[in-house]
């Protein structure tokens, strides 16, 4: 297999140039899924750029990005394949005088008759691919062992047809929100990658490069604030995406530096509860 | 290689981490395609493969520093003969490190004077220079410590002595100061608190410096393993409610709130799916279409189960006050699956603390409320389960109805008062459960004072509860 990145470096100026500031960890995590052509289980609290990682990658490799949005009931007909089974009612209806019976009933079970859902689409693919399952925690138990198989194997066994195997082995990423334990078996297949909130100096650069028109000054204030306010025991801290939502705001209100009270006057861009923003404006003015 | 590499494994599964044999594999592979100078890519790509709890992630560190804190990047990790054995290279960092002190900046800093040293401190930490701060880390250890080989102590006191003798509280203060004084003025009040988080995380860095600087020498003297054992902390699942100190006890509450959250997913789906209900007919009907009216897919109502009533009466005496403010928080994070909750507390008296939750979403400040208004005393605060229980009973005895569950929390050290079980006795009779929890381990049970075998004789289960995991379990099986 070849691969795709040289070096840790390689990965992370990459990211640089989609617009993605990746640390050490998520730069070295990246590069070794190529190389041990491993999933990664990226976890972290929401809008920390989880979803984003599997985006920018894609854009960086010039990968499509074929996503898989989990949720609730999700079964193996919307992950991996479905039979076409009005196109089969067609086809033996179509037939319906001959009787070529033995033609049809093996007919009707080939790769025309299939419809392909993300997670085969992704392993038939020809071209380059990276695969999102997004927010797995929000399967059930037993779903994630739909999974299972073609994160390790790189496979998918249909019964009527056989085994699929990848043509080539996709980068897969999975995000998980954490509200539930993932099982054992599917963490123990996966690079595990845990994305936190970023240190004062990677927020501010992030800022500088998502927000256009924003001064070096004012990320730096909006990098500690937001540092601030994160210590505080909140019921949601503000992430990476409500930063830059607060920084678009200031602005756009064509402002240079903030202070207490314009800080205070846009909380609500950056906490999303009333007593958080109560609690939060609070602290800002008081000391 | 081989043998480092297992040996971290098997410290790292001492300290509780669950590390399969797989991912043990997985380690070996990533590591083989890492440049092993790069210390702080061997560190994530070991990360990676090892650890899939972001809670551990911190006792994974520490086994971390212990085993590979000395290889740095002139000292790159080999296959080569004679290298393999621990002690060789940690003799052979110790020199490294000698000669780095005899060498490099940190060595002009012998003679200085403690003033001197501070000032110094307090510049770095003015400008934020990382390199100065680390020889400064240096040379306080060396100073202060009193560090003497073979010495039994552990880490923290070390660290003790070393911060006690910097004085960085009062370093804080100074640090305010000077930079109010370079602005020329007053800071407002936002740009002061943005100093002095800025100037408090510096602190804190430096701190972290002097810290993994102390281990790095207890163990060049003591070698990887045993300090290994010394440092091996409890992951935060598993701290004990009864003695957590107090950063267990910031960690266990940081640990708490997506805890919650993952019991309420659970919960609510469990109650979604938890049993098969009859045949919804108009659903059945309506399903039908897609498959030319014949019922191929029938539905099923699924009904709602009842949601308990809960009744918390709580011992917020001083040795078990942790445990109860716990289970406190725990129960009210996850109040939506219950259809009321009412707390009670008591030492000696008793008091009804549901108003505190209802008038404020911040749990943390009912539990504070909890601590100063709630009329607890009746004597002379020391536990009395016999005459708080008598109280409960002849105040709000007739609101247990049968669909409430009563759940008694405390370690039941009565101090030899009379135990007045019957309360519990009839509570049982009027609700559907009464259970008891106990933080104290199983052992202690009904020695000295304790008498929670003659409460629980009355109640339809006593469960031990010394940990968040066990707490956790007890919680899931209640709803």
């Amino acid at each position: 297999m070849d691969n795709r990145f040289e070096s840790v470096q390689t990965v992370r100026d990459g990211l640089k140039d989609v617009n993605y500031l990746a640390d050490d960890g998520i730069a070295g995590v990246v590069f070794l899924a190529d190389r041990l052509g491993k999933p990664i289980l990226v976890e972290g609290p929401a809008g920390t750029g989880k979803t984003q990682l599997a985006k920018s990658v894609a854009e960086m490799i010039g990968a499509k990005l074929i996503r898989l949005q989990c949720y609730e009931g999700l079964d193996e007909s919307k992950a991996l394949y479905e039979w076409n089974y009005k196109k089969q009612l067609l086809r033996i209806q179509a037939d319906r005088n001959s009787d070529a019976w033995n033609d049809i009933h093996d007919d009707i079970f080939g790769s025309e008759f299939l419809l392909t859902r993300p997670l085969l689409e992704a392993i038939t693919s020809k071209e380059p691919v990276v695969l999102l399952i997004d927010e797995v925690d929000r399967v059930e138990v037993e779903t994630e062992a739909l999974l299972l198989e073609i994160l390790s194997e790189y496979q998918v066994s249909i019964p009527e047809l056989g085994t699929i195997t990848a043509t080539q082995i996709p980068l897969v990423f999975l995000t998980s929100n954490n509200t539930r334990e993932l099982s054992e078996a599917l963490k123990r297949r996966c690079l595990f990658l845990h994305v936190d909130y970023p240190q004062l100096e990677r927020e501010k650069e992030i800022v500088l490069t998502k927000v256009p028109g924003v001064t070096e000054m004012l990320a730096d204030q909006i990098a500690r604030i937001v540092r601030s306010i994160r210590q505080i025991d909140l019921k949601k801290s503000p992430s990476v995406s409500e930063t830059i939502d607060w920084a678009r705001t200031l602005v756009l209100l064509g402002l240079d530096s903030v202070n207490a009270e314009q800080a205070k006057e846009t909380l609500h861009v950056l906490l999303k509860y009333q007593s958080d923003i109560a609690k939060a404006a609070k602290e800002l003015s008081d000391d | 290689m081989l043998d480092l590499l297992s040996g971290f494994i098997v410290e790292l599964r001492n300290a509780g981490l669950p590390v399969s044999l797989t991912e043990n594999l997985d380690a070996m592979h990533a590591i083989s395609h890492i440049p092993l100078e790069d210390r702080e890519a061997f560190k994530y790509a070991l990360g990676a493969t090892l650890v899939k709890n972001n809670a551990h992630w911190r006792s994974f560190e520490t086994v971390f520093e212990v085993y590979f804190s000395l290889r740095g990047p002139e000292y790159s990790i080999t296959d080569g003969d004679g290298e393999g054995s621990i002690d060789d290279l940690l003799q052979q960092m110790q020199d490294a490190q000698m000669k780095g002190e005899g060498n490099g900046g940190a060595g002009g800093m012998d003679s200085l004077t403690p003033e001197e040293l501070m000032n110094i401190l307090m510049n770095a930490l003015m400008n934020g220079d990382q390199a100065l701060m680390r020889a400064l880390a240096r040379q306080a250890v060396q100073r202060f410590a009193g560090m003497e080989p073979g010495r039994p102590v552990g880490g923290t006191y070390y660290l003790y002595r070393t911060l006690r003798n910097l004085d960085l509280d009062g370093m804080l203060d100074k640090l305010m100061e000077a930079s109010k004084k370079e602005v020329g003025g007053e800071l407002t009040k936002l740009e002061e608190r943005l100093e002095k988080d800025e100037y408090n995380d510096r602190i804190e860095k430096f701190k972290q410096e002097v810290e993994s600087e102390i281990r790095r020498r207890l163990v060049a003297d003591r070698g990887a393993e045993a300090m290994a054992k010394t440092l091996r902390k409890p992951l935060p699942e598993d701290v004990e409610f009864m003695h957590a100190s107090r950063d267990e006890m910031q960690n266990l509450k940081k640990s708490l709130q997506p805890l919650t959250r993952k019991l309420a997913a659970r919960l609510a789906r469990k109650r979604r799916h938890g049993r098969k209900g009859p045949l919804d007919f108009r659903n059945t009907v309506r399903h039908s279409l897609a498959y030319g009216g014949v019922p191929a897919e029938p539905k099923f109502k699924y009904p709602r189960p009842a949601k308990p009533e809960l009744i918390v009466i709580a011992d917020i005496s001083g040795s078990v006050a942790a445990f109860a403010r716990f289970t406190l928080m725990l129960v009210y994070a996850i109040s939506n699956q219950f259809s009321k909750v009412r707390a009670f507390v008591f030492i000696d008296g008793i008091d009804e603390v549901t108003e505190y939750f209802k008038k404020t979403e911040d749990i943390s400040e009912a539990i504070h409320r909890i601590n100063t208004e709630a009329d607890v005393i009746w004597v002379d605060g020391h536990s009395d389960y016999g005459h708080a229980f008598e109280v409960f009973w002849d105040k709000y005895g007739k609101e247990i109805n049968p669909k409430s569950t009563v759940l008694l929390l405390g370690d039941a050290r009565n101090n030899y008062h009379a135990s007045q079980a019957w309360v519990i006795k009839e509570i049982r009779q009027k609700a559907r459960h009464v259970y008891w929890l106990n933080p104290e381990p199983r052992s202690y049970w009904n020695t000295g004072d304790s008498i929670v075998g003659e409460y629980g004789t009355h109640t339809d289960g006593v469960y031990e509860c010394r940990n968040l995991r066990q707490l956790e379990a007890f919680v899931e099986k209640l709803a």
